[in-house]
């Protein structure tokens, strides 16, 4: 370790002004704080002298841990439904997890790439540290897309995001909008022949030449993809393999549907460490599920054959889809999320509604959570500002009422 | 727009928020004691405290004493001395530009051995070299007790009293709505006896206190003090018996929870050993300096109470007290969120003259990847710690322990700070430079300390005491 440390010391002359390297000082800096915590000590005066030992690098790396179980059983739900669709009856371990790891592995690298690199960039630009939002993002990306979207695309759309959605408003803090999520929306609404439909949620190809191809126009849809071209009252989701999916395949996740949403299982795993930590906002995540619930019985109260979605039940709304993972993962992003502790229930309730209510009444959009989560993320700040605004009228009541005491 | 403001208006009447605080319902009537209990807050348990029972011992006398202006926020120096003078204790050695009543004495007889002076000529402090005076060394102002005001302003002892707003020392001529003491400190490591200044001051001496104070203020002299608290009902006194962790003993949580300061009204705050040498100098005359520093901290060998005057250098006090060691230390004059960072050397003791912490610098350690530690020996309010499940004792130094950032986590804040302020929004608006917003969200209540609870668990390392105190500062610029 010592060598490592004086190897870093050795170097540093380089990027430090006037140095051939100093280009790349937030690359640098970047490394170094990722390997030693800084030594920057508190200011002799007029500040604490002690500081409690989490950092934002300590509290990213933990929803990225959360997300680990969902990324796994995504590697093996994305060589499940491929062997699915060929016919297969009998699924190896290990060759469904490779089959999944080569299809991911491209697209996590891309995102990672494209938008660490934009960042680097930036952070050299603002002479700043380099920050760490981007490491959660860049996994979640691949996560909520469709396993085999063209890379081209993807580094398009993070690009896309990581500049207009993030860097132009200041960086990690200041974006108004989930990051993750406008790529997402700029993949569904710039290529929406790769990114909906009933072609794209099951991996047809060969990654680095591993497994067999299956056909070209190879049709498997989501359940929500199902449920959105459906007409009539009776309801039935059907497996590729011509099985009914029951709500407790669909809480296990061996369903199409995106790369990494699809288990309502591994986001519950997910969702119990980032309580358990308190990393994420457990108002927010709760008053998500609650709306969804609320709207899901709303919807199925009045169910009726014009919207098929709204003859799911309640639970089935929130198990299908992306719903779940929205709740979990996006919603409880704390810049993006209403900030005040009122303004979280109302933030989160809100998009449990919006998200069903998308999903049931407008067959356009089989999935809602997305947009749900883009709209609230436009009011967090309205919702804030009226909680605020309460506060200011309650000092200014107790104002009022004294002088009028007196 | 009105009228959603007015619904979320409704829902905020704190239905969903778990109640912090339980308040007694303060009516107009006369209440002779109250209680207050405090939820929200850190409660840390760093290593080094004063053991149950310690002695106090006196320290050695020191070669030098120091009046330090800068301890007294708001007060711009000048000088009433030169290098040379004789002084008595409690001769005024420098008095307030604005209010020139207003002064800071030297808290023993010597003789004036500097003036020091740093950039811009700015005064840091006046050095007083014990010796004994003649009969021509500037004496203290003789001022009856009937003119409180002026006794208060003549003996240095208003400058150790902060007024809400802007928590600056107090304008003397202000109306005083009430006077808040407060009698115990729940700041890591601080310990009883320092802050009760046990065998220096009476009962007697805070009776005569209260009573001085009670004939500044039109309304009333609430004495602030937790279970442990010694003295019983103190006459002239609204007793107030607090519970609760850090910053449970600051004044602007008191206040904020007890009888909040409005735009317009102006509340004086002190602590108890001020309310101690206010009633001895109006009882007896005597201008009492001494105090009680309590020597804590992970580093402090042995944590001791020792006895000392008020401005003394620091050297005599941690004699016995420093540990032999290659590694940086940090020695904090105070406690280590409020407290000021002093040389071990040539160092001198810090208003409030109550506590010395010592940890580490931790500006020589490599800590390799410390934000994936799993180490039990990090201390942290995040449940990503294993040892935030411990009830052990920590070691903490003063490192930032990660970058500064823009504020991600939300809610982190409010969570340490039981006051009904939305901290994070009056941050910005004091970053914003919004007048109005401030006054709104209410920045007449709150002093940097405050916010020292939140400056310890921010994620994004803010400085936010330092953000305070300038927003406090360019407040009273434009509106004064």
């Amino acid at each position: 370790m010592a060598s490592l440390r004086n190897y870093l010391d050795k170097i540093r002359p380089n990027f430090e002004p006037g140095g051939k390297l100093h280009a790349l000082h937030s690359v640098y800096d970047g490394f170094e704080t990722f390997l030693y915590t800084p030594r920057t000590t508190s200011a002799p005066a007029g500040a604490v002298h002690i500081h409690d030992s989490i950092d934002s690098k300590r509290t990213m790396i933990i929803v990225v841990l959360a997300l680990l179980p969902c990324f796994l059983f995504g590697m093996y739900n994305t060589g499940y439904q491929h062997w699915l669709a060929l016919g297969a009856t009998s699924f190896p371990f290990w060759e469904l997890m490779i089959y999944g790891f080569l299809t991911i592995l491209p697209r996590v690298a891309v995102a990672y790439i494209v938008g660490l690199g934009i960042e680097f960039t930036f952070a050299q630009i603002k002479h700043e540290e380099i920050q760490e939002g981007f490491l959660v993002t860049g996994i979640i990306v691949p996560m909520i897309c469709p396993a085999e979207v063209p890379l081209w695309m993807l580094a398009v759309a993070v690009a896309f995001a990581v500049i207009f959605a993030k860097e132009v408003f200041g960086g990690t803090g200041y974006n108004v909008l989930n990051i993750a999520l406008v790529t997402r929306a700029f993949l569904f609404f710039a290529y929406p022949a790769q990114m909906s439909g009933d072609k794209v949620y099951v991996a047809t190809g060969t990654p680095f030449g591993y497994g067999t191809a299956l056909p070209d126009g190879f049709t498997g849809a989501t359940p929500l993809g199902q449920i959105a071209t459906q007409s009539g009252p009776s309801l039935e989701l059907l497996g590729l393999d011509g099985k009914i999916i029951d709500t407790w395949q669909a809480f296990l996740g061996l369903i199409p549907g995106s790369f990494g949403e699809t288990s309502t299982l591994c986001i519950l795993i997910g969702a119990i460490l980032l309580l358990a930590t308190g990393i994420a906002s457990w108002r927010v995540m709760l008053s998500v599920f609650a709306g969804g619930l609320f709207m899901g019985w709303i919807a199925n109260t009045f169910a009726s054959p014009v919207y098929p979605a709204s003859y799911l039940n309640p639970l089935d709304q929130l198990l299908l889809g992306g719903f779940a993972f929205a709740a979990v993962f996006m919603a409880t992003d704390p810049v993006t999320a209403a900030r005040t502790t009122t303004g979280k229930y109302i933030y989160g309730f809100l998009i449990g509604v919006i998200a069903v209510i998308i999903r049931t009444y407008n067959n356009g959009y089989p999935e809602g959570a997305m947009l749900a989560v883009l709209l609230m993320n436009c009011f967090a700040p309205l919702i804030d500002y009226c909680v605020v605004q309460a506060n200011m009228r309650r000092r200014q009541a107790r104002l009022t009422s004294k002088t009028a005491r007196q | 727009m009105c009228w959603i403001v007015q619904i979320f208006g409704l829902l905020d009447l704190r239905i969903f928020d778990k109640k912090c605080l339980t308040l007694p319902i303060i009516s107009q009537l006369h209440i002779q004691s109250m209680n207050l209990r405090i939820r929200k807050g850190l409660q840390l348990n760093i290593k080094g405290a004063i053991p149950a029972g310690a002695r106090i011992c006196d320290a050695p006398a020191a070669g030098v004493y120091a009046v330090i202006p800068d301890d007294f926020t708001g007060f711009v120096p000048k000088v009433a001395v030169k290098e040379g003078d004789e002084v008595a204790a409690g001769a005024a050695v420098l008095f307030d530009k604005a209010h020139p009543a207003v002064k800071l004495v030297s808290p023993v007889d010597g003789r004036v051995k500097a003036v020091v002076r740093g950039e811009r000529r700015k005064i840091l402090r006046v050095e007083i070299e014990p010796c004994a005076i003649s009969a021509t060394a500037a004496r203290p102002a003789q001022v009856s007790a009937s003119d409180p005001r002026t006794l208060l302003a003549s003996s240095g002892l208003m400058a150790m009293m902060r007024q809400r707003p802007y928590d600056i020392v107090p304008n003397p001529e202000s109306t005083v709505r009430d006077i808040f003491v407060t009698a115990f400190d729940t700041a890591p490591l601080a310990a009883k006896e320092a802050t009760e200044g046990l065998s220096i001051f009476t009962a007697d001496d805070f009776e005569a206190g209260a009573a001085l104070l009670g004939k500044i203020t039109e309304g009333k002299v609430y004495l602030c003090h937790d279970s442990s608290w010694s003295f019983g009902a103190v006459k002239g006194t609204e007793d107030v018996s607090v519970e609760g962790p850090f910053p449970a003993s600051n004044a602007g949580v008191l206040i904020a929870n007890i009888a909040p300061v409005n735009k317009g009204e102006t509340v004086w705050t002190l602590d108890l050993a001020t309310l101690g040498r206010i009633g001895r100098l109006a009882r007896t005359g005597e201008h009492c300096f001494d105090t009680i520093v309590a020597v804590t901290g992970p580093e402090a060998v042995e944590p001791a109470l020792v006895k000392t005057i008020i401005g003394s250098a620091v050297a005599p006090i941690l004699k016995g007290h420093m540990p032999d060691t290659e590694r940086h230390l940090r020695v904090i004059s105070g406690n280590v969120f409020t407290g000021v960072a002093v040389n071990p050397a040539d160092g001198f003791l810090h208003a409030p003259y109550r506590q010395i912490t010592i940890i580490d610098e931790g500006d020589d350690v490599n800590e390799f990847m410390g934000w994936a530690s799993l180490s039990p020996a990090k201390m942290s309010e995040s449940r990503t710690f294993p040892g935030h499940f411990f009830r052990r004792l920590f070691s903490p130094d003063a490192r930032l322990n990660g970058g500064r950032r823009a504020m991600i986590m939300s809610g982190q804040y409010e969570a340490v700070t039981p006051m009904d302020i939305l901290p994070e929004y009056l941050v910005k608006a004091i970053l914003a430079h919004n007048i109005e917003d401030m006054e709104k969200l209410g920045i007449y209540e709150v002093a940097p300390e405050d916010f020292a609870a939140a400056e310890y668990a921010d994620t994004s390392k803010l400085p936010l005491q330092k953000i305070v105190r300038e927003g406090l500062d360019y407040l009273r610029k434009e509106l004064e």
